[in-house]
């Protein structure tokens, strides 16, 4: 259907998962290019599922230098302290993930994505964003967002045991297999900037509270000019002034935010492995359906708590103000 | 989340995984990097080709080698301060004991059968270790907490067995492609490649059959001078042509039927075939290479490609001609596997040419492949995703939050909004013949079968007991162990023969049996019934167990009964027969994403399940309150 016919040795390899998706998604896979910025526990987990299942590349984006914090849930990076000392986290990484499937293209890219122009982003099919500030994030996504191909867009972000996805696939079309036919579904996608500004008064009440406290999370981080995790107990204060204010902007009552729900956030610097795991695996399945035109995707962010063990997905757009 | 105390249980556990496969894997890197330190692990297993798009701590050089081993070094690389210990072994072996198990705070399983997670339930029970279990098909997971007399066991609630058949519909009507598949794995290939003292009823059911048996066994044996295409061809028109011209000749048979076609070589194949396909008698592949293969010998590349009868007839005659020119040594003991590729190819092209002359849509070799194999479908996020899970589990079991225990599902299609689903674990049912002490009730001729049956078909298969014992009051029946004495086996053996009547203690109408198991310190007692007639379509083993469970479903669907409140409830369209007590329905038909003619054909005990294979229940609607 899409040209080329995999390779013996691709339906040798992927054979117990084409049986789940079928040999036209496979090939799609080849093809898909990909880059991933930011390389924590939860990315480290994701670029694992992706490189397994046989996408065409993957471009790695992270220049911190290797230390012990980096290695905290990071299955990537070996302990060796003179293996990766003097090199990035995306170099390092980048080895280990070759090493996993030879038939993906692994490869690393300097530099700061809030920098970078529309072009560079042309190269890609899908961008996935781990811990990146509110103002890269916005940056990236509308860059996305600019192009004539349509390129999926996905961040990240896990702290404690708790994660958030969000998904914007612009308009998007697909198939969907609904009794015994196939049907071609669409969806529309908010960006992140429509995303995280819907007012909160008309959202359900029984939405998931994370997507108000990491809301609150985002701008304690941008207002202070804290890198992604840089807080701790002390902040608090700060963070519940933040809320206090944001709920009264948004006309709701503070208990909308559980305080103890900050707290775990801003407290739980470093990740669960656990959740990564969870988190990085549910990103990896819905840039697979993504990329391969096939099962409803993702609309448009994804919650996962360890406390009560939800993963939920949350539909949060203009939809509740319409 | 990482308080002290969590992290002072996690490094003072002592952890049992069971299983380094799809989950295992996953299982074993996110155990590390949580700050577990004392992990032992069993598998089996060695690695394969077709293991690496997932199970990520392996590569191709590892294939071939332990699983448990291979996986102990590639965590170690990134935590190597920690001790993992691990075992290339069953863990049905009885070195795994219940002191063995003792040793453990918590037991993780990430096994493919029902066999072995029944046993390491009864272990757990036994040993009282909590116990974590789990399983993925495709998109679909699952992960249960089951700890002694607080939640339910393994098998409170009984598991979908494997999809198994009418012989007749195998010998003589078969209907759908999986039909042609068992045909050709379990009878055609056992019958010219495996054991040849086995009972093997390969001949379409005729009336005038009794003549012609000893006939048939003259059309498999080869004489030693015999040209192998002839025999090949002489198997070919038999199978296909004759076989089938025979059972045409039962009208009966085919009056609401669609009549079968014969199909003789000749009428597909050229003359000869060795003059336009030499290659094959000189090609240089070793002799007992399981790569030994016809499909680069006849140009064809694309496993998922759709051959037609001619190509069959091809991939049928010169896989034949290969098994006795490369793997002679094998014939006489081949069992059917599912990485071995002649067995595949040929199994695939018999299956097709019986499929066309009964008129059932063929299929490609990837396809046969994965019915044949029983191959479940796996993906490497939902095997990540379920150990995650596991983990999470394990450090509530740790710390001892009761409270917190959940069972959790992991969907395809959210429902509620929900796809990772949360559930508050069942309490022990108490109609489990396992964790409970509630006899089961055994139909059965009690004039018409032997204790062999017994033995085999309810004790070994249907209670899952490994080394068991039987004992009709004071009189020990039969027993297995490394310890007997010859006179007592030949004893034992010897009933095994009798009917169960005229044993030297007589099982009759009303008699109560013990049935235990002292590996699995698991004992239950049988009330036995006497009963004449059994239906041989619904109750083809001719004997009826029940209790705990359920008669067997003819539909795929099983009800279960539990006298809690159930905040599941999986519904599926179809009406079962359900007991008034019942509080939920788990459906036995497959998850969603299967391909449907993808059944689970019926298989031995072993392991041909592959990784990761499910206790999953489809939840094609789950409503959560």
């Amino acid at each position: 259907m899409d040209g080329e016919e995999l390779t013996e040795q691709e339906t040798a390899l992927y054979d117990r998962q084409i049986r789940v998706w079928g040999a036209n998604a496979q090939r799609r896979l080849t093809k898909a290019h990909i880059l991933v910025s930011g390389i924590k526990g939860t990315v480290a987990e994701f670029c694992k599922n992706i490189v397994l299942a046989g996408v065409g590349s993957v471009t790695l984006m992270d220049d911190r230098l290797v230390n012990e914090e980096a290695l905290n849930a990071n299955f990537l990076i070996l302990p060796d302290e003179n293996a990766y000392s003097g090199k990035t986290v995306a170099e390092i990484c980048c080895e280990s993930l070759k090493d996993f499937n030879p038939m993906v293209r692994v490869s690393v890219e300097k530099g700061d994505l809030s920098t970078l122009g529309t072009n560079f982003f042309e190269q890609f099919d899908v961008v996935v964003i781990g811990y990146g500030s509110r103002a890269t994030k916005k940056y990236v996504n509308e860059k996305c967002r600019k192009l004539v191909k349509r390129v999926a867009f996905y961040t990240v972000d896990c702290r404690d045991s708790c994660g958030e996805i969000f998904v914007d696939l612009q308009d998007y079309k697909y198939m969907k297999k609904k009794l015994e036919e196939t049907v071609e579904c669409e969806l529309n996608f908010p960006s992140f900037q429509e995303a995280i500004s819907v007012p909160w008064k008309p959202i359900p009440r029984r939405t998931a509270k994370l997507y108000f406290a990491m809301r609150v999370i985002e701008v304690f981080e941008e207002s202070e000019g804290r890198k992604h995790g840089e807080c701790s107990l002390l902040d608090l204060a700060r963070v519940l002034e933040i809320k206090k204010q944001l709920c009264e902007a948004n006309s709701v009552s503070e208990s909308h935010i559980p305080d103890s729900l900050l707290e775990r956030l801003i407290t739980g610097t470093t990740e669960f492995p656990p959740a990564c795991a969870i988190v990085g695996g549910i990103l990896a399945q819905e840039v697979i359906k993504a990329v391969s035109g096939k099962g409803d995707p993702l609309k448009n962010f994804f919650y996962y708590d360890g406390e009560d063990g939800k993963g939920v997905m949350e539909d949060i757009s203009n939809s509740f103000t319409s | 989340m990482a308080t002290q105390q969590q992290q002072s249980a996690i490094k003072g556990a002592k952890v049992l995984m069971v299983g380094a496969g799809g989950i295992g894997c996953e299982l074993l890197k996110t155990l590390a990097l949580s700050g577990f330190e004392d992990i032992h692990i069993i598998d089996m297993d060695t690695i394969e080709v077709s293991n690496l798009n997932r199970q990520f701590l392996f590569r191709r050089s590892h294939v071939g080698q332990s699983k448990a081993k291979v996986a102990r070094d590639a965590v170690l690389r990134f935590r190597p301060h920690i001790n993992i210990r691990s075992y290339h072994a069953n863990v049905k072996n009885p070195e795994f004991d219940v002191d063995f198990f003792k040793q453990f705070d918590v037991v993780l399983n990430g096994l493919d059968n029902l066999d072995a997670r029944r046993h390491v339930n009864r272990l757990c029970l036994a040993a009282d270790v909590p116990l974590v279990e789990s399983g993925t098909t495709g998109f679909l997971g699952q992960v249960t907490v089951h700890i002694k007399g607080k939640t339910e066991c393994y098998e409170c609630q009984t598991k979908p067995a494997p999809k198994t058949y009418p012989v007749c519909t195998i010998t003589s009507t078969p209907t759908k492609f999986v039909h042609c598949i068992v045909w050709a794995k379990e009878l055609l290939f056992a019958k010219l490649f495996g054991d040849k003292n086995q009972d093997n009823d390969l001949n379409v059911r005729s009336n005038n059959s009794a003549s012609s048996s000893k006939e048939t066994e003259d059309v498999f044996e080869r004489s030693e001078d015999e040209d192998i295409e002839q025999y090949g061809r002489k198997i070919y028109d038999h199978v296909f042509g004759s076989n089938i011209e025979a059972a045409l000749s039962n009208e009966e048979t085919w009056k609401n039927r669609r009549r079968p076609r014969p199909i003789y070589s000749k009428d597909v194949l050229p003359e000869s075939l060795t003059q336009q396909n030499g290659s094959t008698q000189n090609c240089s592949v070793t002799d007992g290479d399981s790569m030994v293969s016809v499909m680069p010998l006849l140009g064809l590349k694309n496993p998922q490609e759709l051959w037609g009868l001619t190509q069959n007839s091809l991939v049928f005659i010169e896989a034949l001609k290969l098994f006795f020119a490369k793997r002679k040594k094998e014939i006489g003991h081949l069992t059917f596997d599912k990485d071995d590729q002649l067995a595949v190819e040929f199994v695939t092209a018999a299956a097709n040419i019986r499929a066309e002359s009964f008129g059932i849509p063929l299929h490609s070799l990837f396809e046969a492949k994965g019915i044949a194999g029983n191959i479940v479908h796996a993906v490497a996020t939902t095997n990540a995703i379920i150990a995650g899970l596991i983990v999470i589990e394990a450090i509530k079991v740790l710390k001892k939050d009761v409270d917190k225990f959940r069972m959790t599902y992991c969907l395809e299609h959210p429902s509620k909004k929900l796809l990772l689903m949360p559930i508050e674990p069942y309490e022990p049912n108490p109609a489990c013949y396992v964790c409970s002490k509630t006899p089961l009730v055994l139909e059965i001729n009690t004039r018409k079968s032997k204790l062999r049956d017994l033995v085999d078909k309810i004790v070994k298969a249907k209670l899952g007991m490994n080394l068991p014992l039987i004992m009709h009051g004071n009189s020990l029946l039969y027993e297995v162990g490394d310890d007997l004495d010859d006179i007592m086996v030949a004893n034992y053996n010897a009933n095994l023969e009798k009917y169960l009547s005229e044993l030297p203690s007589p099982i009759l109408n009303g008699s109560i049996l013990t049935v235990e198991d002292l590996q699995q310190e698991l004992s239950c007692k049988i009330n036995v019934k006497h009963r004449e007639e059994f239906d041989e379509e619904k109750e083809p083993e001719g004997m009826v167990l029940s209790g705990w469970t359920q008669s067997p479903a003819t539909n795929g669907e099983s009800a279960s009964t539990s006298n809690n409140e159930n905040p599941i409830d999986v519904t599926d369209s179809s009406s079962g027969s359900e007991t008034a007590s019942k509080k939920r329905k788990l459906s036995e038909t497959e998850p969603s994403n299967h391909n449907k003619e993808t059944e689970n054909v019926e298989s031995e005990d072993d392991d041909i399940m592959e990784v990761e294979n499910p206790m999953i229940v489809s939840k094609k609607k789950i409503r959560v309150e």
